[in-house]
């Protein structure tokens, strides 16, 4: 995969580019409100980071557009259609990977095919492409806890890139693992959103890591969960994976963040 | 060449029977025989046919016993630990026969149902089933939810949560019930003949003890301990058979 980045895309999304939309989205767990009238777009082909103190809603609203919650109020729509529950154009990563322990490397990879029916030498053979795209070739037989943190996170990210869904929704994913790796990961992220026509929602607790990846950024805030701001990051965006963490404007974009961000960490 | 777990296990057996052997020579009491006249007896026992003609009495309520408490066992578990509403309703019965004082109730049970098959199959099944549905139950309800979400979000029906999911994360615990189960199986055959009418294996015991051949008491005492652990072992190749992976710890360890 190449780490730099193709053309920069628009900085303006048009309306009809809009992948995914919130409008006014609440969750109550009983009588504590988690969201408040939250309204969000999401552009299509871009990668937008739901970024905020913990405890600020920000798994909640990523389960809510994967339908695996349902909303209290408001309405999501992915590509025009409104979410009523898990759906053929989202897929999930997950913070704790949440791979199957009893089945090898393969079958975790097919695993997403497999709940749709895929017969298996077809879904198979997907799943070995997708292995080998993130660099996991050779380890179709391993079992997860014969692999490393990060390779278990490449699983989970090839299971939810060989269903080919429209949409990524990534919770945390990178945090599990250690710092080498992250970093890694997120530069080989920054190549995939290039280079995969999806849009992908990225729900993450570090600010470097929202700024880095990012074309958007947007800011939640806890306690009911609203969002305070969205950043757009555009300048640093056709820069260069390697630069990136060397530009003034993405230092002062995390001084930024930082400073609004400060006064709800406790 | 045997491996080394093979040979710890001989070494282990070594000891108890050794142990036995000395007690039974010391002796402990007169009522002790030895590992040697123990075995003796079973041999003779074996010959003459007395054992199998025992068994072919004393499995019928075991093995209907298991087989029920194993089936009825494993789907009420997976009922109570999918359903909440359930758990309220069956989890008391459970928790309640799982520390009642069955040698109490045999003579209820004997009122309701007579001497025959039937009570002694009930007896298997009350020492039996309740280790197998709360072990069922609580495997159930601790499946990892980020699992099932997983599958759910991968657009798994409930069905497909269920048996790819559910079940083969809830296997290991599972099978360690039917494990205790079907050991506390074996000590309800047993007793349910010692304590309900003496057939089988529970006729041997009785009736040597009666005419103080003890080395023929502790041979059939002996034999269903030696039959349960080869059962047990059995179950436990099946489990790996059906369930490749709980060899292979866990992602979360």
């Amino acid at each position: 995969m190449s780490q730099t980045r193709a053309a920069p895309r628009s900085t303006v999304p048009l309306a009809a580019d809009i992948a995914v939309r919130t409008r006014d989205v609440s969750k109550h767990y009983g009588t504590v409100e988690a969201l408040r009238n939250l309204s969000l777009d999401f552009p299509r082909g871009q990668l937008t980071s739901l970024l905020g103190p913990s405890g600020c809603g920000k798994t909640t609203l990523l389960k809510i557009i994967a339908g695996l919650i349902p909303a209290t109020s408001g309405q999501i729509e992915v590509s025009g259609k409104t979410v009523t529950g898990p759906g053929p154009d989202r897929a999930f990563v997950f913070q704790d990977f949440a791979l199957l322990p009893w089945a090898s490397v393969l079958r975790n990879v097919a695993f997403g095919l497999e709940l749709r029916g895929v017969a298996r030498s077809e879904r198979e053979a997907i799943a070995e492409k997708y292995i080998r795209d993130v660099g996991l070739a050779g380890f179709e037989t391993s079992y997860p806890h014969q692999l490393s943190g990060g390779m278990r996170q490449r699983v989970g990210l090839a299971r939810a890139l060989s269903v080919n869904a429209e949409v990524l929704l990534m919770d945390e994913p990178f945090s599990a693992v250690d710092e080498q790796t992250r970093r890694k990961f997120q530069e080989d992220l920054l190549a995939l959103v290039a280079n995969e026509n999806k849009t992908f929602i990225f729900v993450t607790h570090s600010i470097e890591e929202a700024v880095y990846v990012s074309d958007q950024i947007a800011i939640l805030l806890p306690r009911p969960s609203r969002v305070s701001e969205v950043i757009r990051p555009t300048g640093i965006r056709d820069k260069g994976a390697d630069n990136i963490r060397r530009d003034p404007e993405y230092l002062d974009i995390v001084d930024r963040i930082w400073a609004s961000l400060r006064s709800y960490v406790e | 060449m045997p491996s080394r777990s093979f040979l710890l296990k001989m070494l282990s057996l070594a000891i108890v029977f050794g142990a036995w052997e000395i007690a039974g020579r010391v002796p402990v009491s007169y009522a002790f025989p030895t590992f040697l006249e123990s075995m003796r007896a079973l041999a003779l026992l074996a010959i003459d046919g007395t054992l199998f003609t025992a068994y072919a009495e004393t499995l019928r309520p075991l093995a209907l016993g298991v087989l029920i408490s194993a089936i009825l066992g494993i789907a009420l578990g997976l009922w109570i630990g999918l359903s909440a509403r359930f758990d309220w309703l069956f989890s008391p019965i459970f928790v309640v026969m799982q520390s009642a004082p069955l040698a109490a109730l045999i003579p209820l049970l004997v009122m309701a149902y007579g001497i025959g098959l039937t009570s002694k199959v009930f007896v298997v099944c009350i020492m039996a089933m309740p280790v197998i549905v709360l072990n069922t139950a609580s495997a159930v309800r601790n499946t990892p939810s980020s699992l099932t979400e997983m599958a759910r979000s991968f657009l798994g029906s409930r069905l497909d949560v269920i048996l790819k999911v559910i079940i083969p994360a809830a296997s290991p615990v599972i099978f360690s019930g039917l494990r205790l189960g079907i050991s506390a199986g074996f000590i309800g055959a047993i007793l349910s003949e010692l304590k309900i009418t003496p057939t089988g294996v529970g006729d041997i015991i009785t009736y040597s003890r009666s005419i103080a051949d003890y080395a023929s008491m502790y041979a059939a005492i002996f034999s269903i301990i030696l039959l349960a652990v080869l059962f047990l072992n059995l179950l436990e190749k099946l489990e790996l058979h059906l369930f490749r992976g709980n060899n292979r710890g866990y992602v979360t360890d």
